[in-house]
């Protein structure tokens, strides 16, 4: 008998080589780098935009795309600074308000059928719009507690791959182990049948936008741990990054197909990727560029061990 | 060996290592530049200064290295990664122009509790543990209010450019000019457009006002905004007003050509991109020991009608016109702050 492993480990083998491969070659030009106070210097900056690439996954579940990712993280970071720290409650209040109004667009995009980057993309100026409502100039500051859990030193491991297993397990339970996971894959691999199989079709969709909410304001929360005070657009990036963690995580465009600890493993992997370039001294006029190169080896490689794998399958 | 011995010897060699740390020599430490953009002219003279600058002083032995480092996009919180790849480098103390002036505090605080010295500039931050090397922008638009006083005694209409509204400097300059207009009441502000610190979009909202504006003797700017104005204005029949400048070259080139042609009088004013380098010799005298305050200011680079042609033949076409600043510039404003 041959041994042969599942498709969903062949899916986390690569994201894993790669940032084991970039890890290797950071740790071999920065040796400091290879230290506990190293590490979390290299790592704690992914912790938001995992948990933003997590959000993100749950909208590409269901065959959609967020492009409001980033504005939304910088208008969740504004309200960490302002109101979750001078009135808790009407803090988590908004923050409530805004999961809700997440989930929200996940029935309105349902039920008008409407293209999610359009609706998405519309929202993403509504978000910023609010953004600078609340914090026009820079400021604000974090709450305590916040900055305490974004620079707590736990034994062993560093915070940032403490943070990141956690996360990465969470998500696995609920999209792997748990029947709302389940169906949700289900509507974004094949929505009519999970129609005729008797579940919402709404209420599912409506809870993956929701859980993406609820992803990105924990994303927008740890931002600000780490930053100390925001900025309205402190996270605009995050929009193509997110997308870009799922995809070298190992998931895909069509829905369906996800990975919750390749998405976490694929947004350590462009963090290091930018540190691994600065560190290789690479003219920030190339930084751009070489970032994309790294992108395109890693999905060349996954598609040439996608191809392997359907060959087998057809044997 | 017994551990008498051990001690002793210790003891002989921290003694022989102390004069060298008593004297704070700089010739190892490393500065590195954090940028968080690079795509205008003035980005581009402020790399083109700290390369000259810095290499000359490497070169000399001042310090061991100083390295520039640019973003690629233009976002606090790529910039937060490259802060702290710098630590993990092992700077000595990092030169910052900053993409947002709160948003960075994370990381400026974790690079000064590993006891690196970070000077920012020009895009400053907020974090008290770092230095601050501003500009006051204020006094820069109110001093063009008041050199307009001297030539134009009786006063009258003037014309403000501004920049890109819900910027912090364009509130700044434009909160000065009207300090000063409080100051010298025979002007009055009679119109004011956004300029957006560019040519063409200035040109374009002068032309647009103008019509509607009485006579104008001064029109006072941001720079990147003069000559635009000089050009809407001259396409109509009035009367060149007094223009201030803001030392980029087509503004100045514009000036020398009406100079020459009607012996026409204006000043120009900016921030010098210069400025990075006097952030290298602060952080540098920092690192050598000196007792440096918290907060300083950079005096803006002013030409009046005399040295315009110096500063012309100085300033690449394209570009705005630069000082670089040295060692001693450096030791006069620390000394200015005390």
């Amino acid at each position: 008998m041959k041994f042969r492993l599942s498709s969903d480990a062949v899916r986390l083998a690569i994201p894993a080589l790669s940032l084991t491969l970039l890890l290797a070659a950071i740790f071999w030009l920065q040796p400091r780098a290879m230290s506990y106070g190293g590490l979390n210097l290299l790592l704690n900056l992914a912790v938001p935009i995992a948990l933003a690439t997590i959000a993100q996954m749950f909208v590409m579940a269901v065959n959609d795309l967020d492009l409001s990712m980033g504005a939304f993280v910088s208008f969740v970071a504004c309200v960490t600074a302002t109101f979750l720290k001078d009135a808790p409650v009407i803090g988590i209040l908004i923050l409530a308000c805004a999961i809700a109004a997440y989930a929200a667009l996940g029935v309105v995009i349902h039920l008008r059928k409407l293209p999610s980057i359009v609706v998405t993309l519309g929202m993403s100026f509504v978000w910023a719009g609010l953004a600078v409502l609340l914090l026009p100039a820079p400021g604000g500051q974090a709450p305590d507690w916040v900055r305490w859990l974004m620079t707590v030193k736990p034994p062993f491991a560093p915070m940032a791959i403490v943070a990141s297993i956690i996360i990465a397990m969470f998500a696995h339970l609920i999209v792997m182990r748990c029947s709302l996971g389940v169906l949700i894959r289900g509507i974004g691999g094949n929505q009519r049948s999970v129609e005729r199989a008797g579940w919402s079709v709404v209420a599912a969709r409506a809870a993956a936008y929701g859980l993406s909410g609820f992803f990105a304001v924990l994303a927008g929360i740890a931002l600000v741990g780490l930053t100390t005070s925001a900025d309205a657009n402190i996270a605009l990036r995050y929009t193509l990054l997110s997308i870009a963690g799922v995809i070298l995580g190992g998931g895909e465009f069509i829905g369906g197909r996800i990975s919750p600890i390749g998405a976490v493993i694929g947004a350590l992997t462009l963090t290091l990727a930018g540190s691994f370039l600065s560190f290789l001294r690479i003219s920030p006029d190339w930084q751009i560029g070489a970032q994309g190169a790294i992108l395109i080896i890693v999905l060349a490689l996954r598609l040439t061990l996608n191809r392997i794998e359907n060959r087998e399958k057809l044997q | 060996m017994t551990i008498r011995k051990m001690l002793l010897a210790s003891a002989a060699i921290a003694l022989a290592a102390m004069p060298v740390s008593a004297f704070a020599d700089t010739s190892a430490k490393k500065i590195a530049l954090s940028n968080n953009y690079a795509g205008n002219s003035w980005r581009q003279a402020m790399l083109t200064s700290w390369e000259k600058v810095t290499g000359e002083a490497v070169k000399a032995g001042v310090v061991a290295a100083a390295d520039p480092f640019t973003t690629a996009e233009n976002q606090a919180t790529e910039q937060a990664a490259q802060i702290q790849n710098m630590i993990l480098q092992g700077y000595d103390a990092i030169v910052l122009n900053a993409a947002s002036p709160t948003a960075l505090n994370g990381a400026v605080k974790e690079a000064c509790d590993a006891g690196i010295t970070v000077v920012s500039f020009d895009g400053i931050v907020t974090e008290p543990c770092a230095w601050r090397i501003a500009v006051d922008f204020k006094e820069m638009g109110r001093s063009q209010v008041e050199y307009l006083s001297k030539k134009l005694p009786e006063g009258g209409n003037l014309l403000e450019i501004r920049g890109l509204a819900g910027v912090f400097v364009d509130d700044e300059i434009s909160a000065g000019i009207h300090d000063g207009v409080k100051q010298f009441p025979q002007f009055k502000v009679a119109g004011s457009v956004h300029g957006d610190w560019a040519q063409d979009v200035a040109q374009k909202a002068v032309a647009g006002i103008l019509p509607s504006l009485p006579d104008i003797v001064g029109v006072v700017t941001q720079g990147g905004d003069g000559y635009g104005a000089a050009q809407a204005i001259a396409a109509t029949d009035r009367k060149l007003p007094i223009i201030v400048m803001g030392n980029r070259e087509d503004e100045l080139k514009w000036w020398k050509e009406q100079k020459d042609a009607k012996s026409y009088e204006t000043m120009s004013v900016s921030i010098a991109p210069g400025v990075s380098t006097l952030a290298f010799w602060v952080a540098q005298q920092i690192l050598d020991g000196k007792q440096v305050k918290k907060d300083l200011v950079v005096p803006f680079l002013r030409i009046d009608q005399d040295n315009l042609e110096a500063n012309l033949a100085n300033t690449q076409a394209g570009g705005v016109a630069n000082v670089e600043y040295t060692q001693d510039d450096a030791v006069k404003v620390i000394a200015a702050s005390k």
